[in-house]
């Protein structure tokens, strides 16, 4: 068996063979990991595979086995974000996301590492350790869906479930050389997914390629009446796979191409640019003066929704507990025990940036710079179809390298923060190398203009072959 | 900037212990982001209005129709700190 | 006249009432109907704050707080939004409770009460939605607590936050804006003010037009006028002494019925708001013609119309529209053609009287029969039919029964186990006016037969009266009442 499949050559192999030898398979490999991908593999795989094959299956991914990032609940599966303090919790209800995958017949694998609570771009504030970028495993995989992208990058699963809040799948994905999708603020369900900043992310999928994105989304997008913020659409996503970007008009905001940007990342997204050019689109350079400040507003506005979604984890109904002589005393002795380091100082943070005095200050000014990076988006975007842009500014960097210093952490997000900010879709992909490093674009599109950017995707790699190079250290 | 008496009180509203040296260490790296955060006082924004929301969405809504309910030995199942199918906590104050 | 406010009392309320007439919680499907239920029966991953559930808002609870807003002659605004309220407490299993901030959905109404001098306008600031925290059990007392018990089934019941202007100028008129407040609600059909943890009232007084203090944890509207009037004088009192009123929270000790300063803490509450991001603002207005046209008759209303139609006292009238139960019962018992005024005083004075002296509550009713528990143990039920007082005033009407005996028989069915008519109980009791005859003639008789006993009577004898009395409990073998029995022989002898 091949180590990496696409989607429908694993549907093939489950033909071939079955959907339990495909599972135990990826089992395998998982066993063998050298990535630490996965925080929890599960244990009712193989039945559920076995149970496919048993009893035959017609949804669009029968057999197909997944990974899930560790924020997204699985009924009788451990959900831990990540951190020590959710130890032991296993929710009881199934996330709506994950429903749709049981639906479908998608197997799942496990849960996969991330940073605690998806704060951070490394998975290096994981209570369970960093995971390992299969190009270079002394490097982080990205974050905070880390374990998602380096598992689908080292092909211990097919494709995997994210999520991103400030660039929590596109950074990963860039990492690691795989595509990964942030889908429109409403087009994806959010109910049971452990919120981190509610306004701003979304579930979104990592695959090795544009179409088994496209099959994912097809599955878990959709209206759900459980998410008040969920948007109703009738986005059919397989049928933007076409190779044909004629008239497409892309805009290149400089402003994502600032200080402190690798020179060959610059190099390989202006090439990627040449590359649709040559293909009939045309670009034009466009200005967004707003975007300097987008990074301090997103974190801003991350933290204070954070501080207040990771109050609940106060030791009473699940999780760790200390020990304290009143309740009070026990929930501060449990969240100081339970939480890292850098979700403590989001937490301090965001209280502080809501507190009275610094509500307006911070807060309130936070969301009026919000709506400056929204126009400029609505601007750019009304004269071209899309924007593209590097997905980082750098490629992957050595694990320990920046997790002394919460700001340069912060600057990972600098251009995938900003959409958002602004509720965009915007997706990675992989196109080029630095010192066999992978480098992504990030493709932009208007809301709910899925359609658009995984076209115009789908067009790059049907005509380029980055998606296809693996890491050698895992192969 | 904020002081080491800031960092206990936020730390106390927020319900996280921070021990004496903890606080020093909070308070310079607290500081060093809230500083990166005050680039935005350079940004006229009097007249902008906030985005709390990208969609300008308005009454979402359920029916009042009655969903099962989890059992109660489902929903206790998750700590050991329970009687008489409770959650037990110590004393409040 | 004027009322001089010599105290310069103001109280302000803040009244929160469950929405416990809706048939699911504020934000998930689970059932309100958790009063008898075992801790923790009525909950879901969503009202239990599990980690990835989001809320999502039960549309009645709008409805329920636009009419609540109307029938309180309130605004209901044009846009509407929740927030959080970021504090922790080991009831509240988010760490924050969604609630409304600085755009309530009603704001500027008004309640007209009986006031110390007449009708007095109480001004409502504003009328909010919320979810109920879980139910705290302590282990021991709270003082001396060594454990807590939380029972998360009241967790996310809808409730509607009032707040009312400091128009009030005495625990009095607490009490009747409260009584009218409540009866208000009841119309409206949102509320069930007799299940448990239906109505709290928090208040704020203060004495002399100065420093208000809020008195917290009045559970009963019963208990507002006493935690007030222990509240005003302690006031009085620290003033007399030369003290100064501090700005504080006090919580009323129901039990001792005095009021005790919280510990103030060390770090004030900074609760943090901002806008709940999983819930979309609203626009509700457009509801506003649809849910007007729902609205009962409320009781200032109805209350002219029984004086006009029926003809009866502004106080029978009152006191017959202070539940809508009571007034759809009287309204139903005059259609079937009774006096209504004898059935006003029969059923505003005798039934409700009756009902009150036994502590029993109106609880139901169904067009044909209201049904009542016990205010104390909601096992104890009964219940009296519309068909039951047409008939009693019908007879009463008619002369066919003495007043007492009409009393009689509405103790007896309140008392009563068994289902029966009036006839029937006159009939087995021996109570028609038939037989008050019967005891008139053996009071003559036996006053004409003991001369001797008569003098004494008439001479300063009391006891010699007992004997007559004794004579014609004789004479009727024992089914006169001995009271009736004695009023009449005084009554013959005195003329």
């Amino acid at each position: 068996m091949a180590k990496w499949m696409s989607v429908a050559q694993v549907k093939e192999k489950i033909k071939e063979s079955s959907a339990e030898e495909v599972t135990a398979r990826y089992l395998e490999l998982i066993g063998k990991s050298k990535i630490n991908g996965y925080v929890t593999v599960s244990d009712k795989a193989l039945e559920q595979a076995k149970k496919i094959d048993a009893e035959g299956h017609d949804g669009p991914l029968a057999g197909v086995p997944i990974a899930i990032k560790d924020n997204i609940s699985v009924a009788g599966l451990p959900n831990s974000c990540g951190s020590k303090i959710l130890e032991g919790y296993i929710p009881p209800f199934n996330a709506h996301v994950i429903e749709k995958l049981l639906a479908a017949g998608a197997v799942i694998l496990g849960k996969t590492n991330m940073d605690e609570f998806a704060m951070g771009s490394s998975t290096e504030t994981s209570h369970f350790g960093p995971s390992a970028n299969p190009w270079d495993l002394e490097r982080i995989p990205g974050g905070s869906s880390g374990g998602s992208a380096a598992v689908v990058a080292a092909g211990e699963a097919p494709f995997a479930l994210g999520s991103d809040t400030g660039g929590s799948v596109r950074c990963p994905a860039a990492f690691c050389g795989v595509v990964g999708l942030k889908p429109t603020h409403g087009a994806v369900s959010r109910y049971g997914v452990v919120a981190y900043a509610n306004s701003l992310e979304q579930v979104g999928p990592l695959a090795n390629n544009v179409e088994d994105i496209a099959v994912l989304m097809d599955v878990i997008a959709g209206y759900d009446r459980r998410d008040s913020t969920s948007i109703e659409s009738k986005t059919e996503y397989q049928k933007a796979l076409v190779d044909d970007i004629k008239d497409l008009k892309i805009g290149v905001p400089k402003e994502f191409f600032g200080e402190g940007i690798h020179p060959d990342v610059e190099k390989a997204v202006w090439d990627a640019i040449h590359k649709y050019e040559s293909l009939g689109a045309s670009w034009e350079e466009v200005s967004m003066p707003n975007i300097k400040y987008a990074l301090a507003s997103y974190y801003i506005i991350a933290m204070s929704e954070a501080a207040s979604n990771l109050a609940r984890f106060d030791g009473t109904r699940h999780g760790l507990r200390a020990n304290g002589e009143n309740w009070h005393a026990m929930v501060s002795k449990t969240r100081a025990e339970g939480f890292g380091t850098e979700t403590k100082r989001r937490i301090l943070l965001g209280t502080y940036a809501l507190s009275a005095g610094y509500h307006d200050k911070y807060y309130l000014k936070a969301l009026k710079v919000r709506t400056l990076v929204k126009q400029d988006f609505d601007k750019a975007l009304s004269k071209v179809n899309l924007l593209m842009a590097p997905t980082t500014p750098n490629p992957a960097f050595k694990i320990g390298e920046k997790i002394e210093d919460p700001l340069t952490l912060y600057l990972s997000d600098v251009n995938t923060c900003p959409i958002n900010l602004a509720g965009l879709s915007s997706i990675s992909v992989p196109c080029g190398f630095t010192d066999g490093l992978p480098i992504g674009l990030q493709i932009i599109g208007k809301p709910f203009d899925e359609p658009s950017v995984l076209r115009a995707a789908y067009t790059f790699e049907q005509n380029t072959d980055y998606h296809t190079k693996r890491p050698p250290e895992v192969a | 900037m904020i002081t080491k008496e800031d960092v206990e009180h936020i730390g106390w509203l927020a319900r996280i212990e921070i021990s004496e040296q903890e606080t020093v260490e909070y308070m310079e790296k607290l500081n060093s982001v809230l500083e990166y955060f005050g680039q935005l006082d350079e940004l006229p924004t009097e007249d902008i209005d906030p985005t709390y929301h990208v969609a300008e969405v308005y009454n979402v809504f359920r029916e009042d129709e009655v969903e099962e309910c989890l059992p109660q030995e489902t929903v206790l199942v998750n700590t050991e700190n329970k009687q008489d199918g409770a959650f037990r906590v110590p004393k409040i104050g | 006249m004027a009322y001089e406010n010599p105290d310069g009392v103001k109280i302000g309320l803040e009244i929160h009432i469950q929405l416990n007439k809706l048939k699911t919680k504020m934000f998930c499907g689970c059932s309100t109907d958790y009063h008898n239920a075992a801790p923790n029966t009525h909950t879901c991953p969503i009202c239990l704050g599990l980690p990835g559930t989001l809320p999502v808002l039960n549309k009645k609870v709008v409805e329920a707080a636009i009419k609540v807003g109307l029938a309180l002659e309130g605004e209901i605004a044009e846009e509407t939004q929740f927030h959080r309220k970021n504090y922790f407490y080991p009831d509240l299993p988010k760490g924050f409770q969604i609630t409304q901030y600085d755009y309530p959905i009603v704001s500027n109404g008004k309640v007209v009460i009986e006031g110390e001098d007449g009708e007095h306008v109480v001004g409502i600031t504003r009328a909010h939605m919320e979810e109920d925290p879980g139910k705290l059990v302590h282990i021991g007392s709270i003082e001396k607590s060594k454990g807590v018990l939380i029972d998360y089934n009241r967790s996310g019941m809808p409730l509607i936050e009032t707040v009312t202007e400091p128009d009030m100028r005495s625990p009095k008129e607490a009490r009747r804006f409260l009584d009218k407040f409540r009866n208000i609600l009841e119309y409206l059909d949102v509320f069930d003010g007799n299940l448990e943890g239906a109505m709290r009232v928090d208040a704020n007084v203060s004495v002399h037009w100065g420093t208000r203090v809020e008195v917290k944890n009045i559970s009963s509207h019963k208990g507002v006028e006493r935690a007030l009037l222990y509240e005003i004088m302690r006031q009085k009192n620290v003033i007399r002494r030369g003290g100064k009123i501090v700005q504080e929270t006090r919580h009323f000790d129901e039990g001792r019925g005095v009021t005790i300063s919280m510990r103030t803490k060390e770090e004030a509450e900074d609760y943090r708001y901002f806008r709940e991001p999983d819930l979309m603002p609203m626009r509700v207005r457009d509801w506003i013609p649809k849910i007007k046209e729902t609205l009962p008759e409320l009781p200032d209303a109805k209350r002219a119309r029984f004086i006009e139609q029926y003809g009866i006292t502004d106080m029978h009238a009152r006191s017959l529209t202070s539940k809508i139960m009571l007034a759809d019962f009287y309204e139903a018992v005059c259609a079937k053609g009774v006096d209504p005024k004898v059935a006003a005083t029969w059923t505003a004075d005798v039934f409700l009287g009756e009902l009150n002296y036994r502590d029993l509550l109106i609880s139901s009713y169904d067009g044909g029969t209201i049904g009542f528990i016990h205010a104390k143990d909601p096992e104890v039920k009964n219940s009296f039919k519309v068909l039951g007082m047409t008939e009693l005033v019908n007879l009463f009407s008619e002369g066919k029964v003495s007043d007492r005996a009409a009393v009689e028989v509405i103790r007896t069915i309140l008392d009563g186990t068994e289902e029966k008519t009036p006839s029937q109980i006159i009939k087995e009791k021996g109570l028609f006016k038939a037989e008050d005859d019967l005891v008139t003639k053996a009071v003559a008789e036996a006053i004409a037969e003991n001369a001797a006993a008569v003098q004494d009577y008439l001479g300063g004898t009391e006891k010699s009266l007992n004997f007559l009395v004794g004579q014609v409990m004789k004479k009727t073998k024992g089914t006169a009442d001995a009271k009736t029995a004695r009023e009449l022989i005084v009554k013959e002898l005195k003329e």
